[in-house]
């Protein structure tokens, strides 16, 4: 218990992302495009956080003036907050290509073709 | 030898006194003799000859005359100046930083050239009108006449060399473009994409070469480095300079090896090859190996290179041009081997050499120009040019033969005539030449004079006599062409003879202006005439000319020439073979990289980006410690949150195959980051995720809906396990990572946004300023970037229908019943409220959490809602939605709204999107905090409003179902 009382938050925030990302690569490297679509969007979440507590983590000290003494790092978070925005456009993207290969190519592979099946080479 | 010499000439500084009205006058001249064309003339063209009409055809020939006889006018009007021994220079500094100024220089190699380029292009305007056939667009040939011309210019005008690179890739692209001008056949296709590649490349090769003379030299102004010949010289980076300049040079002038480029160039139009291959581009190799002559040439090096590439050029071309069939290929080897004959009296180290290699440039395009268009007469006329098939055309075209026996008489170098006068120089040269090179040089000279005369001779004989003519295509009727057509070639004839009989009163001034600046000081005493007395080169020349005739005579006996077969090896051949490899390789090295297997590049793509971050930690001795920021005790609530998403994405990772499941699974791992953000300071954030969450779980779902709901287990145990590695050695990497960081105090630059964000962004909230106003920049191009992503959606799926299934894969049957009623009426009373809610997120985002990204989030979600419980059809037609397309109008009303705020900063004076604010005292209302920014974050709102229901919208008309 000693052991959970000495664990910070930024221990937690650092496994907590490292392990999304892990998951997120893991699933990227599937070879239909709905685990890739999940993988990125896991991988999304990791990157953004990631990028967020690049300004440190602060408690009860919001950017907003005139609350409080000490404000957090404004600077990341009005990165990460059009990099959420664009990130639903792409896996929108995303979905979309995916629905247009497999109604093209007859198959949710990433590559195109069912696996053994033989490539289309271009002569 | 040149740079010894004191300076006399006056040098027109580019601070020119005001006062100095002529100089003044000369300046604007300058950069006009080359902006007329390059933008006047090109346009000009372009617009008039868009429709083919014979008016419009004739329109666009007068405006590219006016054009080029404008700039002639213009040259002359300053040739006073220059022979009064004035540089006329001017320009303004525009990229000091890396040496590259606008700089123009008119001395007298400049104004040569310059008289040469507008004088012939004026006769070739005339010759195209005619030449060209009524379904050849008039317009583009004009434009890009006028673009090689401007180019042409540019390059002889130029005082800063990067300057004069520039111009000089722009005649090797305007020559590509003007080689394929009939880019429906093949042989034009390919010629034009050899020539590019051959001088554009050497044209690269030139650059390096220029760029290490400028570092050399300490500038880049020819002016200055004219000074600095001796600095130069003694460099030991001097042959290396020496030897990319003169690559630069040999590929341009088409010396060997480099030649094979300009007979597969014969493919353009004549007007084209007698401009470019013969009097002006061709040159341009030339005109810099004299212009950079006082600064690079005069030691033994230069004389030895460039007097041995010459050599062998002048004789290899002039012997294979005896064996040409083809009347222009026949041309282009005569005028690599007459580009030769001028290198080689470049190269010699003797003033006189000078004078006869300029006095042979203008001697050759003279006579090469005229031959040029003889033959195009011939080929017009006759649907030919196979010397083989051609003969006795004399009777048929007695003008147009007459005009050409003369030029073909001044090429093989018969008196009186000018081609004639230039040899003799050229055989004198060659015979003082031997006492310091070798016996060689003069026995080569008359080699190649012999051949010369013999492929002349077969021009003239093979073309117009030697008849009757054998077997012509049915269509041929030789006949004279129109006055129009054949009095460039008559006047350019005339000019042979003039200046053969009398060279000082016609090309002498000129001669002697241009070798003054070749070579950096005034040339000796000389004196061009006819007649020389008998002496050394009047008896090469005699021999010459006999054995010139013995040879073709010898060659032609029983017509055996016309049986000559050409060997298969070539210099096109290898260029082609060369070409073919560099493919092959570039294919084999795709092939060894990419097999088209996107799980691999993946894994590639991952395992460097490890590499690369783990690639600093390599080098150091000691893994680094975590730092002494003191850290943040983690609460209850967040070890619990913690626990959860480590479960929550080990069960997605683990069985990601049941879809369904894995996505509402992912969604807890979305919620937990908003959690995040709201504990850690981020209400802004917090909003954006939440709402983020909720329309991506939507699109996710409808998207699913579409595709299988299982994904097959198929990767192999070992394939597993290598994902996991990597996938495990990833996130450990970026723990740690983010372990080191967090743990270690920061030096933020946000305290200037803290300190800033009410004074002058008038707004509280610092992360809303920020977006709207300090890095409206980044915003407004991240908005375009939603808005392309939702474009590109539209593109891939508008018109799009899947057939969905009947029944899932384990044999459920879809369901497709109305909406619950109670979901209807819900929707319908939380939509205002939804949309008021959002008009006050957005309103008061300025200095609460809020604003316009978070808004139109909110707005898109409530009308999501609406799309779940009404139906799509039903949304969409009170939304005027149309299939999604229609958004595309909001996405461009924000852009507008946000670019127009942009915009409005102009009036004021001040850069794109400076914001303004104010706080405007209202009746009844009170004092209301009013920023320029809110518009602009009002067109966030829109953009994001109407990409997000664009991309839902797109996918939601794609799986309707096909009622068709």
């Amino acid at each position: 218990m000693s052991l959970l009382a000495n664990v910070s938050m930024e221990f937690l925030v650092a496994t907590g992302i490292g392990w999304v990302t892990a998951c997120g690569v893991y699933l990227m490297l599937r070879g239909r495009s709905f685990p890739v679509v999940l993988g990125l969007t896991l991988l999304g979440y990791a990157v953004n956080i990631f990028i967020f507590v690049m300004g440190r983590l602060w408690s009860g000290a919001p950017p907003i003036l005139g609350q409080g003494a000490v404000q957090a790092d404004p600077l990341p978070q009005a990165l990460v907050l059009t990099a959420i925005v664009i990130g639903f456009a792409t896996t929108g993207f995303v979905i979309e290509l995916a629905l247009r290969s497999r109604a093209e190519a007859g198959t949710d592979h990433v590559d195109g073709r069912e696996p053994g099946e033989r490539p289309e080479r271009d002569a | 030898m040149a740079a010894g010499r004191a300076r006399t000439r006056k040098q027109v500084s580019f601070a020119a006194p005001a006062h100095d009205r002529p100089r003044i006058v000369c300046m604007n001249l300058l950069a006009t003799v080359v902006l007329l064309p390059l933008l006047a003339g090109t346009s000009a063209c372009a617009l008039i000859g868009r429709g083919n009409t014979p008016a419009r055809r004739l329109l666009t020939a007068l405006a590219a005359g006016g054009v080029t006889l404008a700039a002639l006018a213009l040259l002359l009007r300053m040739a006073p100046a220059v022979f009064a021994g004035e540089v006329p220079a001017a320009g303004f500094e525009w990229l000091p930083q890396l040496g590259l100024n606008i700089g123009w220089r008119l001395d007298g190699l400049a104004l040569m050239f310059g008289l040469l380029i507008t004088g012939i292009g004026a006769l070739i305007v005339l010759y195209a009108h005619h030449y060209l056939g009524s379904e050849d667009p008039a317009g583009k040939f004009y434009a890009l006449l006028m673009l090689f011309m401007a180019a042409m210019l540019g390059v002889v005008l130029s005082d800063n060399l990067l300057m004069l690179v520039v111009f000089w890739e722009l005649t090797s692209v305007s020559s590509f473009l003007l080689v394929g001008y009939w880019g429906h056949r093949a042989d034009a296709r390919a010629g034009a994409r050899m020539a590019l590649a051959v001088t554009g490349g050497g044209g690269l090769v030139m650059l390096a070469g220029f760029v290490l003379l400028g570092q050399i030299a300490g500038s880049y102004e020819l002016t200055e480095i004219l000074q600095h010949r001796e600095r130069i010289v003694a460099d030991p980076l001097y042959p290396l300079v020496l030897a990319l300049v003169l690559t630069g040079c040999f590929t341009k002038s088409a010396q060997l090896p480099f030649h094979f480029w300009l007979p597969e160039a014969m493919a353009a139009p004549t007007p084209v090859s007698a401009y470019l291959h013969s009097a002006t581009m061709v040159k341009a190799g030339i005109f810099l190996m004299l212009r950079l002559y006082p600064v690079l040439g005069g030691t033994a090096l230069f004389e030895q290179v460039v007097t041995g590439f010459g050599l062998a050029t002048v004789t290899f071309a002039a012997w294979v041009a005896i064996f040409r069939h083809d009347l222009k290929g026949l041309l282009a080897y005569s005028t690599v081997s007459h580009l030769g004959f001028i290198t080689v009296l470049i190269g010699l180290d003797a003033p006189m050499a000078k004078v006869a290699a300029v006095f042979h440039i203008l001697n050759h395009a003279t006579f090469k120009a005229a031959l040029f268009m003889s033959a195009g007469i011939v080929d017009h006329a006759c649907h030919s040019r196979d010397l083989r098939r051609l003969g006795g055309l004399y009777g048929w075209m007695p003008w147009t033969a007459t005009f050409a026996l003369t030029a073909a008489a001044a090429m093989g170098g018969l008196p009186p005539l000018n081609g004639f006068l230039s040899k003799e120089m050229y055989f004198a040269e060659a015979l003082a030449g031997a006492d310091r090179l070798s016996w060689i040089v003069p026995a080569v000279a008359l080699l190649a004079a012999v051949s010369s005369m013999a492929y002349s001779l077969r021009f003239a004989h093979d073309t117009f006599f030697n008849g009757p003519t054998r077997d012509l295509p049915a269509d041929a009727h030789p006949h004279d062409p129109p006055a129009g057509m054949l009095a460039p070639v008559a006047l350019l004839a005339l000019l042979c003879v003039a200046v053969g009989l009398f060279p000082e009163s016609t090309y002498g001034p000129l001669v002697r202006l241009a070798a003054d600046a070749a070579l950096g000081g005034p040339p000796p005493e000389f004196h061009l005439a006819l007649w020389h007395g008998v002496n050394g080169p009047l008896a090469m020349s005699a021999v010459a000319v006999l054995a010139g005739f013995a040879l073709y005579a010898g060659l032609m006996k029983g017509r055996a020439l016309h049986g000559y077969l050409p060997r298969a090896w070539s210099g096109k051949l290898a260029f082609g073979c060369a070409i073919d490899r560099l493919f092959a390789f570039a294919g084999r090295v795709t092939a060894a990289t990419e097999n088209g297997s996107l799980q691999r590049s993946l894994l590639i793509m991952v395992a460097f980006a490890v590499l690369l971050a783990a690639a600093p930690f390599w080098q150091a001795d000691a893994l680094p410690a975590a730092g002494d920021r003191t850290l943040m005790p983690a609460t209850p609530l967040a070890l619990a949150l913690w626990a959860l998403l480590l479960i929550t994405a080990t069960v997605i990772a683990a069985t990601h195959h049941q879809r369904f499941r894995a996505l509402v699974l992912v969604g807890i791992v979305g919620l937990i980051t908003a959690l995040t953000f709201v504990g850690l300071s981020a209400p802004d954030l917090a909003l954006t995720q939440l709402s983020v969450e909720v329309v991506s779980t939507v699109l996710m779902l409808m998207g699913l809906a579409l595709l299988p709901q299982h994904t097959p287990r198929e990767s192999s145990a070992l394939r597993r396990g290598r994902d996991a590695l990597l996938a495990l050695v990833a996130g450990g990497g970026v723990a740690g990572l983010t372990w080191l960081m967090l743990t270690r105090n920061h030096d933020s630059i946000s305290w200037f946004f803290l300190e800033r964000s009410l004074t002058e962004g008038g707004g509280n909230n610092v992360v809303n300023v920020i977006l709207v106003d300090f890095r409206g920049y980044d915003t407004f191009g991240e908005i375009t970037v939603l808005g392309i992503a939702g474009l590109g959606a539209l593109a891939l799926l508008d018109g799009f229908r899947t057939r969905r299934p009947a029944a899932d894969a384990d044999g459920r049957a879809w369901a497709f019943e109305q909406q619950p009623l109670l979901l209807r009426v819900a929707a319908r009373v939380v939509l205002p409220l939804a949309l008021l809610a959002s008009a006050y997120i957005y309103w008061r985002g300025h200095n609460m959490p809020g604003g316009g990204f978070i808004a139109g989030l909110m707005t898109s979600v409530a009308l999501v809602m609406q799309y779940m419980a009404l139906g799509q059809a039903r949304a969409e037609s009170l939304l005027h939605g149309a299939a999604g397309r229609r958004f595309t109008r909001w996405i461009g009303t924000g852009l507008g709204i946000a670019g127009l705020t942009g915009i409005g900063a102009f009036w004021f004076g001040r850069p794109f999107l400076t914001s303004a604010h104010g706080h405007p005292a209202l009746p009844v209302i009170g004092e209301l905090p009013l920023a320029s920014a809110a518009a602009f974050d009002l067109g966030v709102y829109i953009t994001v409003v109407g990409a997000t229901l664009l991309t839902l919208s797109v996918l939601g008309a794609a799986s309707k179902e096909d009622h068709a």
